[in-house]
């Protein structure tokens, strides 16, 4: 197997704030050095990309000193948190922005699938529109002629194709840009999450031109997902990110449970030191959450598994006090909002006082991934709010694996409930129809 | 063993293009998404209009007669003795082309940030392209003003007016086309990171119009100006392209040289600073 892609010392530099003034002086500084033959005076400072931590410096490593090859005719998947770089990775190998430092090699025709439908033109028709994204994507006018009517067939759009592409669902539109990228007949492909898009049939049929794509054709994928079930399905080998770093790669089953288990654990125990407090205004500080303790000392779990948990609460209002009820959001990694539970009780606590509080959560029917929870406590109960005291924001992290949600896509929700077909008695209890086959 | 194949490598990506590496090759391998852009340039333009392309024609007509009736009726400017329509119209097709280059190249990143930030391909490709829907657009409008030509040739005006020089119209063009693909790219280049040349850009267009012989003609200028107008390197073409359509025009061969070797110049530098800039504008477009 040979290598098709080698990515040596990459890194990226980025400055955060604004463009404005101070970058006309670094400017002229930098160009000042280069004149005289020196190193760029601001490739030396700068700090990992801890997003949560603040840090002193304008430039950050988005990444560094990043060094990996890939053999032909794999998948590699890259995994990471948000802002781990997995983006920017992704950008420095479809050349859409260079690298500061390193190099990357490659060998063959990369095309990359960052977006569906790039540069399709409202006002074309979806023939037009065939031909220019294609074009766009690296295809010469004769090959998009030759797989014209596959790629229609595709995305089944055949009544429509004469007519401009601001006329159709964004369903249909979705499917011809995808159809127009499935049929790219370059050696190494680059995509970024596009399958979040289209129905699930069309996303079926997607998944499967995408496994064709490596099993069949030989072809290298570089394929970046948050969905992980997708990156044990899709890849054979994963690069795991951290703070701009490459911190592991082997098999993808190895890699995503690594992920799992090691880098998508954060802390047993959560308090100001690696919080952000939420600083919302409305929130009147009368009462604090002081810790959160994690008693499973994991946080891997299982459908109906329990996630016990401590929370330390603290009054900080005068006679009578106040009355606290302890709430709980759960996002997922995409920060989508996955559910909310309030406790039914309230606990009433005076200036100074403090109270630790076992609670437990039932891990629900969600589908695998990685979760975060959003905990806030304040007065009142479910229909009759009156208001909330203090906040914390992406503590109690825990992930999910859950042996029925194989092949899931994201746009199919978080939660695989069961559901009960009636005239079936044997089957009751599982799921209506089985997804693992 | 593997020795040979690890040599080989059909692409690196490194931090900068180095200084004159002109990506010749891939802009031919991607000829067809240039003709694309074009195509949908001229379709996208005109869809949903009643009248379409003839919008083509209509545009230079009625600017010329506004001109005509301002400059001409009104303020009594010279037309070197040549009827006001003839020369308003050639003044502003060639003007107006030279313009729309340089404030649509000028913007090609801002423009295709979307696409540009999305997929690779030589980001030469859309200032390319632009320039060749302009110069589709300019012919339409040369087809406008050659019948007009022919009608007042038939009308016994123009008698110093040659068919045969025709055959220099494409030079001129060219010519035309380099100056405004250099400012262009020049002001694509500089205006990634700091904005302020944009608003400079148009302000700067409208002036220059009246620093060349565009509403009046070269041999109006007496004095001083002139040597300004001497400096301006786009004089000299207009005035040809108006010796081509009128038989009236001041040019010289030195004054054409001059051109051509300023339009090299300032092609030359746009082409480097393009070049240098493609690979990280997205960072801080």
């Amino acid at each position: 197997m040979s290598t098709v892609i080698r990515a040596k010392n990459v890194s990226k530099q980025y400055r955060l704030g604004k463009v404005g003034t101070g970058t006309l002086s670094h400017d002229l500084n930098r160009w000042w050095h280069r004149i005289r033959g020196k190193e760029d005076p601001y490739l030396k400072i700068g700090e990992t990309n801890d997003r949560t931590a603040k840090g002193g410096s304008e430039y950050v490593w988005a990444l560094r000193d990043i060094n990996f090859d890939i053999g032909q005719g794999t998948a590699t998947g890259i995994i990471g948190r948000n802002g781990a770089g997995k983006s920017t990775l992704l950008k420095i190998l479809s050349r859409t922005t260079a690298p500061t430092t390193g190099s990357v090699k490659i060998r063959g025709r990369v095309a990359s699938l960052l977006e569906v439908g790039t540069g399709f033109h409202p006002e074309l028709s979806g023939r037009e529109n065939t031909y220019l994204n294609g074009a766009i994507l690296g295809m010469t006018r004769k090959e998009i002629a030759r797989k014209f009517d596959e790629i229609v067939d595709f995305a089944g759009v055949e009544r429509y194709i004469d007519t401009p592409v601001k006329r159709y669902s964004s369903g249909m539109y979705v499917r011809l840009a995808f159809a127009v990228a499935a049929h790219l007949e370059s050696e190494i492909l680059v995509v970024d999450e596009v399958l979040a898009v289209g129905d699930a049939e069309f996303q079926k049929k997607c998944l499967g031109k995408m496994g064709d794509v490596t099993r069949n054709g030989g072809r290298t994928v570089i394929y970046v997902s948050h969905n992980m079930e997708s990156i044990r399905e899709l890849c054979t080998s994963a690069i795991l990110l951290k703070n701009g770093m490459l911190v592991d790669s082997g098999s993808a089953g190895d890699i995503v449970s690594t992920y799992l288990k090691t880098e998508a654990k954060f802390s047993t125990l959560y308090d100001s030191n690696n919080w952000l407090a939420s600083s919302l205004p409305h929130l009147t500080r009368q009462a604090e959450i002081i810790s959160i303790r994690n008693k499973a000392e994991h946080e891997v779990f299982k459908v109906s598994d329990q996630l016990p948990f401590d929370i330390t609460i603290g009054g900080k209002s005068e006679y009578p006090g106040t009355v606290s009820r302890i709430s709980l959001r759960v996002t997922n990694n995409m920060g989508a909002h996955v559910l909310t539970t309030h406790t039914i009780v309230s606990y009433s606590l005076l200036k100074g006082e403090t109270r630790v509080i076992p609670m437990t959560l039932m891990i629900p029917e969600l589908i695998s991934g990685e979760y975060w929870c959003t905990v806030w406590i304040g007065e009142g109960d479910l229909g009759n709010y009156k208001c909330d005291h203090f906040s914390v924001e992406e503590v109690l992290h825990f992930a999910v694996i859950n042996d029925q949600t194989h092949r899931w896509f994201p746009n199919w929700g978080n939660f695989n409930p069961k559901i009960l077909a009636e005239d079936e008695s044997s089957n009751i209890g599982r799921r209506a129809w089985d997804t693992t086959e | 063993m593997d020795q040979d194949i690890e040599e080989h490598w059909d692409l690196i990506i490194l931090p900068k293009n180095r200084l004159l590496d002109l990506p010749l090759r891939e802009l031919w391998r991607y000829r067809d998404l240039m003709l694309l852009f074009v195509k949908r340039d001229f379709t996208a333009q005109y869809k949903q209009t009643i009248l379409g392309p003839l919008w083509h024609f209509i545009n230079p007509i009625f600017t010329t007669i506004t001109y005509t009736i301002i400059f001409g009726n009104i303020a009594q400017l010279s037309t070197d003795g040549t009827p006001r329509l003839i020369f308003y119209m050639c003044g502003i097709t060639l003007w107006n082309f030279y313009s729309n280059t340089t404030t649509s190249t000028g913007s090609t990143f801002t423009q295709n940030a979307a696409i540009f930030g999305k997929v690779y391909f030589p980001r030469l490709i859309a200032p390319l392209a632009t320039v060749i829907s302009l110069m589709i657009d300019l012919s339409v409008h040369i087809v406008t003003l050659t019948g007009f030509v022919i009608y007042f040739k038939s009308q016994g005006y123009l008698e110093n007016m040659q068919w045969i020089n025709l055959i220099y119209l494409p030079p001129i063009v060219l010519l035309t086309a380099g100056f405004g693909l250099g400012t262009g790219t020049i002001i694509s280049a500089l205006t990634t990171k700091y904005r302020d040349l944009t608003v400079f850009t148009s302000l700067g267009i409208n002036l220059l119009m009246f620093a060349t012989p565009v509403i009046y003609p070269f041999s109006s200028i007496r004095g001083p100006y002139r040597v300004y107008l001497e400096w301006n390197p786009i004089s000299p073409l207009i005035e040809c392209y108006r010796f081509i359509f009128t038989g009236t025009g001041t040019f010289s061969a030195a004054s054409l040289a001059y051109s051509t070797g300023m339009m090299c110049l300032l092609l030359f530098a746009g082409l480097l600073l393009f070049n240098r800039v493609e690979k990280t504008f997205m960072d801080t477009v």
